[in-house]
């Protein structure tokens, strides 16, 4: 199953510059596995204990994966998935 | 070196002191590859704290989405801190992903405070730089065509 993965300005290193990229899988995870295949690295950015990274946004098509099951929501054949890094910060 | 309008600094104040004591976030786009800031695009602050802020994930995805749209790019990050200094805490470090941002601080902890300062975040590390407020970018480009294509050197 071929998804487009957009890549945010911080993960290109791992993709040569890419913005896009396709990938295979039926859960986040798988592509998250696929993704680690092609482009070693990323998978570290993006997974922390077996969970998605906290201040890592998955979004499957317009839905953060965070509120459909985050790794093992499902992602089905010509979906996009979108990496965004979390803008966010605080006081200490 | 950042340079801003003067509209876009007070729209930035504004947001501030409305959400005090919470922090306020929010983003001004510009055109690719490096701006200048244009568009201002107050964030909400999902958290509503005096100490955090975090974009919105619903609505964090809808503004970059129009920023690819119009080929744009976050030019400017801003926050505000509402009890210290205008100056990246490090946890502002830990989560800066925009390496070609200038993340803007301001801080209302003083009402009469204008301290309104930028900062490149890079690999962790923290480089203040100037800011330049102006009234127009009169002698800068406005358009993202005005702009030579300086992505392809960069890749």
């Amino acid at each position: 199953m071929a998804v487009t993965v957009s890549i945010p300005t911080i993960l290109r290193t791992h993709t040569g510059g890419e913005k896009s990229v396709q990938a295979a899988g039926s859960t986040v995870l798988e592509v998250i596995e696929d993704l680690e295949a092609k482009h070693g690295g990323l998978k570290e950015r993006l997974v922390k204990d077996e969970k998605l990274h906290r201040f890592v946004n998955v979004y499957v098509n317009d839905e953060d994966v965070r509120f459909a099951g985050g790794l093992e929501a499902s992602v089905a054949d010509g979906d996009n998935l979108t990496i965004l890094p979390a803008v966010a910060g605080g006081m200490r | 070196m950042l340079q801003i309008r003067r509209d876009l600094v007070d729209a930035i104040w504004a947001h501030a002191r409305r959400d005090h004591p919470d922090e306020a976030c929010g983003v001004v786009a510009g055109p690719e590859p490096a701006g200048p800031p244009e568009r201002h695009i107050p964030m909400d602050n999902a958290e509503r704290s005096p100490t955090f802020y975090r974009f919105d994930s619903m609505e964090q995805l809808k503004v970059w989405r129009e920023m690819d749209a119009n080929d744009e790019v976050p030019a400017v990050i801003y926050h505000s801190h509402t009890a210290t200094e205008a100056y990246p805490s490090r946890t502002d470090v830990s989560f800066a992903s925009e390496p070609d941002a200038h993340y803007v601080l301001v801080s209302t902890r003083v009402p009469e405070n204008t301290e309104f300062r930028s900062f490149r975040i890079v690999d962790g590390e923290i480089t203040e730089e100037p800011v330049e407020i102006v009234e127009s970018y009169m002698f800068t480009h406005t358009g993202a065509d005005d702009v030579p294509d300086r992505a392809a050197e960069r890749d």
